[in-house]
């Protein structure tokens, strides 16, 4: 049914592009960087963010590739900061929302968001209007104000990196989906996917005060990754980031990227931005590190324009 | 009205005033709306004193309402307003539980001399030296501090138990919520004064209310002239005495049939306990062949009172006059030249002159980032509050303080103009600044400025440094906050003794186009 209801929603969007992938690949065991369907990355472009998604995750066999009966997901957007939809400063409600109906059709047990935010995060859960949006799709909006909301967890691949405090939903939840919004940053020059799990630890300031790109980059290397990065790139922040001062920073680019590989999903984000991938220097680092494939010459990618 | 409703309307209204007063400071899901805490605290007679003498005009009538309650009923702020009052009425109920002889009261002499030297040094000391000993004396700051230096924190500790309970099962109707340190040396004035008044109060009733509180020693004074009274009924009293022994205030001569109006709280407990109904409470006839013998002491005292609560109103407004000397630089971490003050106080003396430290923005803050001060502001200012920008930052869209303060030493602001009030000035220190001394990128003051008055400019490779621009920076103390660098931060806020306006930061369209094809 719900394979179907999706079918006919392309149908009247009048977009048959990737529907005849997703009857494929179901009961396959999905592996790092690889869809069912042998994408590495799909990238739409075009549309509202809901029939964005609904089209991308098709891609890869539908939400149920990721998410089985009964299993507890998170769902992770950025929320760092108090600022309305508008300024893109924080993931697209709608785009969270529909994630979270996904989930619980293909039969998630609860579905969980939060995210370790920079301003009061009473404030940015309800000005970002995410924590209603999740909430009328019925997840739980969890706290991460918090030090005792976190756990230590010791990360084996870190250079600098050895061991972090993890929101405790990272290690108590089934299936961890990312969902960044691609913005402009101040610090990294960039933040999306490696850059939104700075939301999901307690002591940023220990990444800042020793070489911060390394730690994102090894911060990549724990062991509980996100299955899938869903990044928002419907309005993009491209200066001023990662606040934004003014509308005036935003550029409506109606366009999102979807891959397992949060290296590559990096990289391609990057080239939204207008940036060379390499030059934002936590990709490159842990593209050295083996945890994902920067160069998007061999990433198979899936582009759909709605 | 019947005798024993009176008391139990007393009972029963200071009762929700103490609930109220109480839920108002540990509040710490900051979930009570502005105009409601207005509501609560504009009939507290120092605080809107303060707001009346230093608004123009005067519009700020709740100190002239407590004055008119006053002259009509006698000392029903006391009773039925004073929070410390009713938590004193709380302690003494305690306390006669422990031992009964703590709530048998019986009468005792005045304590003349104490409570009108307190009352005219207050006034002297206001007059010289501004509010500073008014602060510690204000009932309503008394137990303000109480509530924030004390209750809350323990408020704080059981919420987090339960949100550690329940957290465990994924429930999170509790928020674990950190406690706010204060420097230790700010708990010794409320702490000294809660053994004090707890104690007095404990085993004595209204003792403190009637031999050291100014505002009760005042109230006294306006209640000789009320026109509601405690009364006897000559022909029924039997002289037994049990009134005089409910009296919390140890105000009723039942052998002389004589009742000290000034020390009257008005709580009613002597009604109730006579079984004669010879105790009454209403309109006091004017005996004509009995006059009070004139008291010239007193009379002057009031005079005196009357004239220098009008001069604390010329020292409230002579901050052009005569500011107080503000901090020393030397003895101030990270060479900050002064404090930060909240927003909407204009500045550091104005601020000081008014703020009584009742600590209600302290505990409302949603941010955490005021904390009292030690001696940022001199130790004359000790307990007043002052950004903590290593505790927090000023939210940007954030105006609670300064729109819930009751004294008015802040005023309210619209959020624009608030979001324009430079409360002082990012300074950065690149020998301190992780990008230098590490090499790395870090940026953690760039992210948090809401202004983008703290950016990145290129630096060695592919490095980029922060640099400050001082016109639009609004000293929010986000980049202070966020500095990672220990223990001196690489960025801070130093107060602008007067708050500045901020220009507002300017913006250009993004050169980022639409893209029509994807770039990859």
């Amino acid at each position: 049914m719900k394979r179907r209801e999706f079918f006919k929603k392309s149908i009247n969007a009048g977009l048959a592009a990737g529907a005849v992938f997703s009857i494929s690949g179901y009961e396959k065991n999905w592996n790092m960087g690889e869809s069912p369907t042998g994408y590495d990355l799909v990238a739409i472009m075009g549309g509202k963010v809901e029939a964005m998604f609904d089209l991308g995750i098709q891609e890869f066999g539908g939400m149920g590739t990721f998410v089985k009966k009964g299993q507890k997901v998170l769902v992770k957007p950025n929320i760092g900061w108090d600022r309305t939809p508008e300024y893109a400063a924080t993931t697209n409600p709608f785009l969270v929302k529909r994630i979270i109906e996904h989930c619980f059709r293909a039969g998630a047990k609860e579905v969980y968001v939060f995210d370790h935010t920079l301003d009061n995060w009473v404030n940015c859960y309800k000005n970002s209007g995410i924590e209603k949006a999740a909430k009328d799709a019925g997840a739980k909006v969890v706290p991460a104000n918090s030090e005792s909301y976190y756990q230590e967890v010791s990360i084996k691949g870190g250079q600098v990196l050895k061991s972090a405090k993890v929101h405790h939903l990272i290690l108590e939840t089934d299936v961890f989906l990312n969902v960044p919004v691609l913005k402009d940053h101040s610090s990294t020059r960039m933040t999306c996917c490696l850059k939104n799990m700075m939301g999901s630890v307690w002591d940023r300031g220990f990444w800042h005060k020793n070489n911060l790109d390394q730690c994102i980059a090894d911060y990549a290397s724990f062991e509980n990754k996100p299955v899938l990065n869903i990044v928002d790139c419907s309005n993009v922040m491209t200066k001023n980031g990662p606040q934004g001062v003014s509308k005036e920073d935003v550029v409506n680019m109606q366009s999102m990227i979807l891959s397992s590989d949060w290296v590559a999903a990096d990289a391609a984000a990057a080239k939204l931005l207008g940036r060379n991938p390499s030059d934002i220097n936590y990709i490159s680092l842990a593209q050295k590190m083996g945890l994902g494939n920067m160069n998007l010459e061999t990433v198979n990618i899936k582009r759909i324009k709605m | 009205m019947t005798t024993s409703a009176l008391s139990k309307i007393r009972i029963f209204f200071s009762l929700i005033v103490l609930i109220l007063f109480t839920l108002l400071f540990v509040d710490f899901r900051h979930i009570i709306p502005e105009k409601y805490i207005n509501i609560i605290t504009c009939l507290q007679f120092i605080p809107s004193g303060i707001k009346f003498f230093s608004s123009v005009p005067s519009v700020f009538l709740g100190v002239v309402v407590i004055l008119a309650l006053t002259i009509i009923s006698g000392r029903i702020y006391c009773s039925f307003l004073c929070p410390l009052g009713v938590l004193q009425d709380v302690f003494s109920r305690i306390g006669g539980k422990i031992k009964k002889r703590f709530r048998r009261f019986g009468f005792k002499n005045p304590r003349t001399v104490l409570r009108y030297s307190i009352l005219s040094l207050t006034f002297i000391a206001t007059l010289i030296f501004g509010i500073y000993f008014l602060t510690l004396l204000d009932p309503y700051s008394i137990f303000g501090r109480f509530a924030t230096y004390f209750f809350k924190p323990l408020i704080l500790f059981l919420n987090n138990f339960l949100a550690g309970i329940f957290g465990k099962r994924h429930i999170y109707t509790f928020v674990d919520t950190p406690i706010t340190l204060f420097p230790a040396i700010a708990f010794a004035v409320p702490g000294a004064f809660l053994l004090l008044v707890g104690l007095l109060s404990l085993i004595r009733g209204r003792l403190y209310c009637n031999s050291v509180c100014p505002v009760g020693t005042f109230l006294g004074l306006v209640s000789k002239i009320s026109l509601l009274r405690i009364k006897f009924d000559d022909a029924k009293c039997t002289r037994c005495g049990r009134c005089s022994l409910a009296c919390k205030s140890s105000c009723i001569d039942f052998l002389n049939r004589d009742i000290d109006t000034s020390r009257c709280v008005t709580c009613f407990n002597c009604l109730k306990s006579c079984p004669d109904k010879a105790v009454s409470y209403g309109l006091v006839r004017i005996k004509k062949n009995d006059p009070e013998p004139v008291d010239n002491e007193r009379r002057k005292v009031i005079a005196g009172s009357v004239l220098l609560l009008l001069g604390i109103s010329g020292r409230i407004y002579g901050q052009k006059s005569a500011a107080p000397k503000p901090t020393k630089a030397s003895t101030v971490k990270e060479d900050k030249k002064f404090p930060v003050c909240p927003p909407g106080s204009t500045g550091i003396s104005n601020f000081t002159k008014k703020c009584i430290a009742c600590s209600l923005c302290i505990s409302e803050c949603p941010n955490d980032v005021l904390i009292p001060s030690v001696k940022e502001y001199g130790l004359i200012g000790l307990m007043q509050p002052r950004l903590d920008y290593h505790k927090g930052f000023c939210a940007y869209e954030c105006t609670r303080c300064l729109e819930i303060c009751p004294t008015g030493a802040l005023m309210p602001l619209m959020v624009d103009a608030k979001k324009l009030t430079q409360l002082g000035r990012a300074v950065f220190v690149k020998d301190n600044c992780i990008v230098k001394t590490e090499k790395t990128a870090c940026g953690a003051c760039s992210e948090s400025c809401p202004t983008k008055a703290v950016h990145m400019v290129p630096y060695e490779g592919k490095l980029l440094i922060p640099e400050t621009k001082d016109d639009i920076c609004i000293g929010c103390g986000h980049c202070e906050y966020a500095c990672p660098t220990t223990p001196y931060k690489a960025i801070y806020v130093n107060g602008n003794f007067d708050h500045k306006v901020a220009k507002k930061p300017e913006n250009v369209k993004s050169d980022v186009k639409k893209p029509v094809e994807f770039p990859f």
